[in-house]
C-alpha cells in the first residue's frame, strides 16, 4: 500500500514537471505573442486595450509591419533567399542520397562523415569561413584581370552559399532515410515491364520520395528563413528579415511592431511545419 | 556497357557532392587557416607565423572570453541533458499513445521559431517593466522593479532553453526504440529503480545522448543572439569577438585566429564525447 503511494505521489511529481517544462517552453513565445496586439507604444505591461494597429495602422508613431518598408524588404529578401537555397539543396540532398544509397565506391564511409561535419561546425564559422574565401578569389581574379566579381562580395549570393553548405546536409539525411526505405524489386519490375531507366525514375523511384522530398524543402526553407549565425557573416546591403530585426532591437530596443513579426513568423513556419508533418504521415 | 553506364552514373553523382564539400566547406576552412597564419607588416604585404596565435595568448580578455564560453557551453549542455531527459523519457514511455505525438509536435514548434523571436520573448519576461518583474511587484515580493536581464544565469537560462529541443529529439527517437521487456526484467531480477535507470536505461539510450550532447554542444559554443541579447554588451562571447574582429575592426588574420580556435575547440570536444562513449559521428548525428 505504502508502495503504491509513493509510486503515486512520484507520478503526480513527475507529471507536474513535464507541465512545468512545457510551461517554460511556452512562456517567451505567449510573452512575444500577446503584445503584438496590445494598444500601447511599449510591449509591456499594463494593458492598454486589443488592436491589430501593429500589424495593419499606416501611419507613425504606430506603423504596423505590412506598413514597414524595411521590414517587409527582409521579408522578401528572406522569403527569396529561403526558395532558391531550399530547391537547390533539395536537388544537391536527392543525388547525395542516390550517391551514398546506390553507389559503392573507396572511401565511403569516410565521405559519409565528411557529408555529415558541416552540422557539427558553428554557423558564424561556415560564415567568415566562406566570406574569406570568396573574397580571396573575388581579389585574385581583380589583381589578375581587374573585373570585380560582385556576386563573390557579401549578399544574397553569398548568402545562398553559406546556407546551402549545411542545408545540403540535412537535406541529403531526410532523403537518404527515405530512399533507405524503398524496395528496389518495384524499379527492377518497372525495367522488366520495358521502361526506360529515365522513366523509372520519373513514374516510379521521385513519386516514391515526394513526401521527403517536400519535408526537406520545408525544413530548408524554415531553417534558411530563421538563420542568423551564418547570414550575419555574410551579409551585404540586402539584409533578410531575421537581420533587419535584430537591426531594430540593437538600435531603436523593442517595439511592438517585432511582436508582431513574432507572431506573423510563429503562425507562418508553425503553420509550413504542421504542413510537412501531415504529408509526411499521410504518405507512410 | 552496363558497367560503363553505372561508371558514368556515379561520376554524376559524384560531382555535386565533390563540389560541395570542396568549394563550401573544405576549401574555406582551409582559407581561414591559411589567413590566420599570416601576419600583416605593411599595406599589402604580409609574413607568415604563429604570430596571430601569440597575439591571443598575450591578450587575457581574448583567452578568458574562450575558456568562459567553454564552461558555460558544457555546463548549458549538462543542463540541458538533466533538463530535457526526464521530458524525452515522458514522451517515449510514459505518455499514452496519442497525447505521445501531440507532445512531440508541441516540442517541436518552438524549434521553427526563430532563435531571435524566442530570445525576444525572454526580454519583454524579464527585463525592468517586464512581465516577471511586474508579477513579483504585484504578488509583494519584492518593492521595486528588478532588472533580470544581463545576468549569467539569465544568459544560461535563455541558452538551454535555446538548445533543449535538440536534446530532446534525438533522446526522444532513441528511448522510442527500447523495449519494455528491458526494464521488466531488470525489476523481476530485483533492480531498484535506480539500478535499472543505470544500467539499462542510460546505456540503451546512449547513442541519443551522445548525438543530443553533440548538437547542443556546438549550437551553444556557437550561438550568438541569445548571449548578447540577454547578456548585454558585456556578455563576452567567443563569437561576438569573431564578429568584432572580422566586421567592425576589419581585422581578418585575428579574426580568423579565433575561428580555427573555436572551431579547434568544438572538435577536440566533439572528439572527445565520441571517443569518450564509444560512438561515431555516422552513428549518433546522422541518424535523425
Amino acid at each position: 500500500m505504502a508502495q503504491a503511494n509513493q509510486s503515486r505521489f512520484l507520478t503526480v511529481v513527475y507529471r507536474s514537471y513535464v507541465t512545468i517544462f512545457f510551461l517554460y517552453l511556452v512562456a517567451p513565445l505567449l510573452a512575444a505573442g500577446v503584445f503584438a496586439f496590445n494598444d500601447s507604444l511599449f510591449p509591456a505591461l499594463p494593458w492598454q486595450g486589443f488592436t491589430l494597429d501593429w500589424f495593419f495602422n499606416d501611419t507613425e508613431p504606430k506603423l504596423g509591419m505590412f506598413h514597414d518598408e524595411r521590414l517587409l524588404r527582409g521579408l522578401k529578401n528572406s522569403v527569396y533567399i529561403g526558395v532558391i537555397v531550399s530547391a537547390l539543396a533539395v536537388i544537391a540532398g536527392t543525388c547525395n542520397a542516390f550517391l551514398f544509397e546506390r553507389k559503392q565506391f573507396p572511401f565511403k564511409n569516410a565521405l559519409y562523415i565528411l557529408m555529415v561535419v558541416p552540422l557539427v561546425i558553428p554557423g558564424v564559422i561556415l560564415g567568415i569561413s566562406i566570406l574569406v574565401f570568396a573574397s580571396m578569389i573575388a581579389n585574385g581574379i581583380d589583381a589578375a584581370t581587374g573585373v570585380n566579381v560582385k556576386w563573390l562580395r557579401p549578399g544574397i549570393p553569398l548568402i545562398v552559399l553559406g546556407q546551402f553548405s549545411f542545408l545540403t546536409t540535412i537535406t541529403s539525411l531526410v532523403i537518404a532515410a527515405r530512399l533507405q526505405k524503398f524496395d528496389i524489386a518495384l524499379e527492377e519490375a518497372a525495367l522488366n515491364l520495358g521502361a526506360s531507366r529515365s522513366r523509372v525514375l520519373m513514374t516510379v523511384t521521385l513519386p516514391f520520395l515526394f513526401p521527403a522530398l517536400f519535408s526537406a524543402f520545408v525544413v530548408s526553407f524554415l531553417v534558411s528563413f530563421e538563420n542568423f549565425n551564418t547570414t550575419l557573416m555574410l551579409v551585404g546591403s540586402d539584409a533578410p528579415l531575421t537581420i533587419t530585426m535584430y537591426d531594430r532591437v540593437v538600435k531603436v530596443g523593442s517595439t511592438p511592431v517585432l511582436n508582431a513579426v513574432s507572431v506573423f513568423l510563429m503562425i507562418a513556419s508553425g503553420s509550413l511545419a504542421l504542413l510537412s508533418v501531415l504529408i509526411q504521415r499521410n504518405k507512410d | 556497357m552496363r558497367s560503363d553506364a553505372g561508371k558514368l552514373s556515379l561520376i554524376l553523382l559524384m560531382a555535386p557532392f565533390a563540389l560541395w564539400i570542396l568549394l563550401l566547406i573544405v576549401l574555406p576552412q582551409l582559407g581561414i587557416g591559411y589567413v590566420s597564419l599570416r601576419e600583416k607588416v605593411g599595406p599589402g604585404q604580409f609574413t607568415f607565423g604563429f604570430g596571430n596565435y601569440l597575439d591571443f595568448l598575450g591578450e587575457p580578455i581574448y583567452w578568458n572570453t574562450l575558456l568562459r564560453t567553454a564552461w558555460m557551453s558544457i555546463l548549458v549542455t549538462i543542463l540541458a541533458l538533466l533538463v530535457g531527459f526526464p521530458v524525452a523519457y515522458y514522451i517515449a514511455k510514459m505518455a499514452r499513445q496519442r497525447s505521445r505525438a501531440a507532445l512531440f509536435l508541441l516540442c517541436l514548434i518552438p524549434l521553427w521559431v526563430s532563435d531571435l523571436v524566442r530570445a525576444f520573448g525572454w526580454i519583454v519576461l524579464l527585463r525592468e517593466t517586464g512581465l516577471v518583474s511586474g508579477a513579483l511587484q504585484w504578488a509583494g515580493l519584492i518593492s521595486g522593479p528588478v532588472e533580470l536581464l544581463y545576468n549569467d544565469v539569465t544568459v544560461v537560462i535563455g541558452l538551454v532553453y535555446t538548445v533543449v529541443l535538440f536534446m530532446i529529439v534525438p533522446l526522444v527517437s532513441t528511448l522510442d526504440g527500447m523495449d519494455d521487456a528491458l526494464l521488466e526484467a531488470g525489476y523481476n531480477l530485483g533492480g531498484s529503480r535506480l539500478t535499472v535507470f543505470r544500467r539499462i536505461i542510460v546505456p540503451y539510450a546512449m547513442p541519443g545522448i551522445v548525438a543530443g550532447c553533440i548538437i547542443t554542444f556546438m549550437l551553444t559554443a556557437g550561438s550568438y543572439l541569445t548571449p548578447i541579447l540577454l547578456g548585454g554588451k558585456n556578455s563576452s562571447w567567443f563569437t561576438e569577438q569573431i564578429y568584432n574582429q572580422f566586421i567592425t575592426r576589419y581585422n581578418w588574420e585575428a579574426g580568423a585566429t579565433f575561428g580555427v580556435l573555436l572551431l579547434g575547440f568544438t572538435s577536440l570536444v566533439i572528439w572527445l564525447g565520441l571517443k569518450l562513449t564509444g560512438q561515431s559521428l555516422a552513428t549518433t548525428v546522422a541518424k535523425d
